[in-house]
């Protein structure tokens, strides 16, 4: 509650500046997508001839299906096996816990497809195992491609996921319930079914939806390794900017089917989440424990086994960019070079240039916003902060493609010429990332008390000098915390800028991607292992500032 | 810079809850005025109007002579300390202190010679480098209220700055904050819920109820000629026993006169309600008149042994006596209580008005 003057102050200009951003950049571009949906691409007149034609045709119904049981495996998979990791590295004292987080994440931060790509490289058709299999065992393995390898990938990148959420709602476990349950006979395996799972449901619910999200949108995973196994991000991508035919009518309507299932989805969470929700928040927190032998070994066994099958891929992909290649770079030889490094610094150090200075000014322009908006909504609500409020959690529920499409589509003409620049991608990443910064800004907002304002307005700080003085700097260390994690997150980006990128404005992510399906796995690899250095040089930055390794996500 | 802070008809709402339905008040220059009253009795709302965090829905509030109503919270004037410190955990003591100071834009080393004469006067400059965190819970209260006094403000305004300190903490600190107030003269406005901690420090107080102010005076008045029955029970313990004017004096249920030289406004006849603390009831051994009553239990406290009678009718009624060598009074034992007629209060039946002058 503030004075109540009603003059045309900063804070009004700013919340139209976000509203007027919001529209140009999301909301008019979604309702361009919603209308080509709804016209029939030959006569451009209204119908519903995209919709009849999706749902009558089985090979792009099917999409729908497989994309459905491609996520929701992923989501039960990835609780599988984060929910047990999670309660195993939050409740016993384990070596090299540093190590192991960021292991996990490093896991979940390099682009799914490169993993599908070194998967392939590794139990492929013409994989190194598959072929010494083969070859040595003359046992035939089954094949990596289609539906098993795509649930495999997904997870692997995935449960980190969990792994992180779950983690931090162990930590706002307060010891005293455990204790509390433990003098009421219940210990070991039945407390964790019976107090710490409930406990942590609405977390393990929002992991599980967020995994679901992110599988269910998946475009390079299924692209690399599904081998014809067509998802429907694939299908709005085919119909986009496919070789065979274009058809942006038809790519439209699958879009909106799209953002129909996943907003459903969404209400069905929001829905189980409130009925579960509570808040708690610990005083004492846990502390691990010691366990038995025979249970350190069970843990440690399964924590590095998790681990090991989860990095395999990366870990096999830096071995392989240190390979002699060919002279065409398209095939490894005997030996050892650093060919394809050379190959990448001389021809494509642009895209790591593009990386630095695409994400950079994305970042930057995400954390701004993000408190721009998150101090807007939390301490001076009216009806227009609302309304950004609800617009900044659309994004949550559109694919990537998607909002990669709807982008095209709007400023692909003169007036706005935006397409082929840097810019159409930072909008792009900004809207795709912009939701979950605003989350946890909101949520660190709401921990200072708002007394901390006022005392500084007694003090003789104005409104301005209040935020940036004193609401900004406390907020940094939480800030600094999500920012890491979205500065990874861009740099893997692919959904979207696959659509988007320029010859111009190729990062790296692209570069492998575009080197991959050019055949050079030689360049591929070099380029992946430098995507993986920044990943683990942001992790170390993270690690050394961060106070108590807690993750934003 | 000693101002008086003068409040005339104030009305706050949220909404269509009216928190503060017309209230006035004066607040004398260099004063301790605390506003006293149970949590939802809108003292805080109203200690938040006089800052300026809250809007004002109607009347006027003066700093002296200056109208104030609209006056942004930065241009008033005035430290606060809060509830929860709210100390800038990001920066270090020092920098909490001088933050208000920076914001004069005053030459550097007059912010210095500043900040560093309430270090010493809050007794933290040994602190002052630290970030607020490495400090306890009573050492964070001394850097809120330096920083609040800092600036020298015309009007320091604190919002329940105790409660979050453990019993032994908040007596110290209640001293330490009366002490600087006096030596300082700073008109003080103090929010509390505690009364003994409101008797402890003010000048005066005003008793809150439901948005309205029930009483205002000095801690002395309040507790011996308290105006109505809310203040006599919000104040201090106290029995209240049924009872009905006589001709010079009260007859209790029991049939037990009490002689009183200082009713008025009453007519013989009317029930009334006498509010006897338990240190004005006697317990009476030597078969004087009294009250009707029957040991339940009592409790020994060193000094004193507290003593929980059943009256006649049932009612639960509280005795303190200063303890004394013989033995304690047995459970179940009957006895007869005598009353000092000249401390205790009457009041209507209701409870709106006092029957005593």
């Amino acid at each position: 509650m503030t004075l109540g003057k009603k003059k045309a102050d900063f804070w009004v200009v700013a919340s139209l500046l976000v509203l007027a951003l919001y529209l140009i950049f999301m909301v008019v571009p979604m309702i361009k997508v919603f209308y080509q949906a709804m016209l029939d691409p030959a006569t451009k007149a209204l119908s519903l001839v995209n919709f009849k034609r999706f749902f009558t045709t089985p090979y792009y119904s099917n999409t729908l299906v497989r994309s459905f049981k491609v996520a929701v495996s992923v989501a039960f998979f990835s609780l599988l096996v984060g929910i047990p990791l999670a309660y195993f590295y939050n409740m016993y004292q384990i070596r090299g816990k540093k190590l192991i987080q960021m292991l996990i994440i490093l896991s979940s931060m390099s682009a799914p497809f490169i993993g599908a790509y070194s998967w392939i490289l590794l139990f492929g058709n013409s994989g190194v195992v598959t072929v010494w299999f083969r070859e040595v065992l003359g046992i035939t393995i089954g094949s990596i491609y289609g539906f098993k390898g795509i649930v495999l990938v997904l997870t692997t990148k995935m449960y980190p996921l969990v792994f992180l959420y779950l983690s931090g709602a162990i930590k706002n476990i307060d010891s005293s319930l455990l204790e509390a349950s433990a003098n009421m006979g219940r210990t070991g395996f039945k407390r964790f079914v019976t107090v710490v799972l409930p406990l942590c449901m609405p977390t393990i619910l929002a992991a599980a939806l967020m995994v679901f999200m992110r599988a269910l949108a998946d475009f390079g995973t299924a692209m690399m390794i599904g081998q014809g196994y067509m998802t429907f991000p694939l299908v709005i991508y085919n119909e986009f900017v496919g070789e065979v035919g274009v058809n942006k009518n038809f790519a439209s309507a699958v879009s909106v089917i799209a953002i129909i299932i996943t907003l459903v989805v969404f209400l069905i969470q929001s829905w189980a989440t409130r009925k579960t929700s509570f808040s708690m928040s610990a005083m004492h927190h846990i502390e691990p424990k010691k366990a038995g032998i025979l249970g350190k070994i069970f843990i440690n066994l399964y924590i590095w086994l998790v681990i090991a099958i989860s990095t395999l891929p990366n870990f096999y992909l830096v071995y392989l960019s240190f390979r002699n290649t060919s002279k065409s770079g398209n095939a490894f030889v005997d030996g050892f070079s650093l060919n394809s490094y050379k190959y990448v610094f001389n021809n494509m150090g642009s895209s790591i240039w593009n990386t630095i200075r695409i994400c950079g000014s994305a970042l930057i322009l995400i954390i701004v916003l993000a408190i721009l908006i998150s101090y807007l909504v939390v301490r001076r609500p009216n009806a227009i902060n609302k309304t950004i409020d609800t617009m900044s959690m659309v994004p949550y529920i559109i694919p990537g493609a998607v909002i990669g499409i709807a982008l095209i589509m709007s400023f692909n003409n003169p007036k706005f010429p935006l397409v082929g620049t840097a810019w159409i991608i930072i909008i792009a990443m900004c809207i795709r990332r912009i939701p979950y910064t605003i989350r946890s800004s909101v949520a660190i907002l709401g921990q200072i008390p708002l007394t901390i304002d006022e005392a500084a307005e007694s003090l003789g700080a104005n409104k301005l000098k209040t935020l940036v003085k004193v609401t900004v700097p406390m907020m940094l260390n939480g800030i600094f915390a999500g920012a890491i994690m979205s500065w990874v997150t861009l740099i893997t980006e692919l959904s979207s800028s696959v659509l988007l990128y320029s010859y111009k404005t190729m990062t790296l992510n692209i570069a492998v991607y575009v080197m991959v399906a050019k055949g050079s796995d030689g360049r591929a690899c070099a380029m992946s292992t430098i995507l993986t250095l920044f990943t683990v040089i942001s992790l170390l930055i993270f690690n050394r500032f961060s106070k108590d390794g807690e993750i934003m996500l | 810079m000693n101002v008086g802070i003068s409040i005339k008809n104030a009305v706050k709402k949220y909404g269509d809850f009216t928190a503060i339905p017309d209230l006035s008040l004066e607040i004398k220059p260099g004063e301790f005025f605390t506003l006293l009253g149970p949590s939802g009795c809108g003292k805080t709302t109203l200690l938040r109007m006089i800052a300026g965090f809250n809007s004002i829905e109607g009347g006027q509030f003066y700093f002296g002579d200056r109208l104030i109503n609209d006056l942004d919270p930065a241009k008033r004037n005035i430290g606060m300390v809060f509830q929860n410190y709210a100390i800038f955990p990001h920066l270090t003591v020092r920098k909490n202190v001088a933050f208000g100071l920076q914001n004069r834009k005053l030459p550097k080393d007059q912010i210095e010679k500043q900040t560093d004469k309430f270090l010493k006067l809050m007794k933290i400059d040994q602190f002052a480098d630290r970030l607020p965190e490495k400090l306890s819970g009573g050492q964070q209260q001394r850097v809120a209220l330096a920083r609040a006094l800092a600036i020298e403000p015309d009007v320091l305004l604190m919002d329940e700055p105790l409660s979050n300190l453990d019993a032994k903490l908040r007596v110290e600190m209640r001293e330490v904050i009366k002490e600087i107030q006096n030596s300082l003269g700073i008109t003080t406005v103090y929010v509390t819920h505690d009364q003994e901690e409101a008797m402890a420090v003010s000048d005066r107080i005003a008793v809150m109820s439901d948005g309205v102010i029930q009483q205002v005076g000095s801690p002395k008045t309040l507790y011996q000629r308290p105006g109505n029955l809310f203040v006599s029970t919000f104040i201090g313990r106290t029995n209240v026993i049924e009872c009905r004017i006589i001709e010079g004096g009260i007859e209790f249920k029991d049939g037990f006169r009490l002689a009183m030289k200082n009713l008025v406004d009453c007519k013989i006849g009317d029930e009334a309600l006498a509010s006897v603390r338990p240190e004005e009831l006697v317990i009476n051994e030597n078969g004087e008149e009294g009250i009707d009553a029957t040991v339940a239990y009592s409790t020994f406290l060193g000094l004193n042994t507290h003593y929980f009678v059943d009256l006649s009718d049932g009612q639960r009624a509280e005795i303190v006596q200063e303890s004394k060598i013989d033995d304690i009074i047995e459970n179940g034992t009957k006895i007869k209580l005598g009353v000092k007629a000249e401390k205790i209060n009457v009041f209507t039946k209701d409870g709106s008005r006092s029957l005593v002058k």
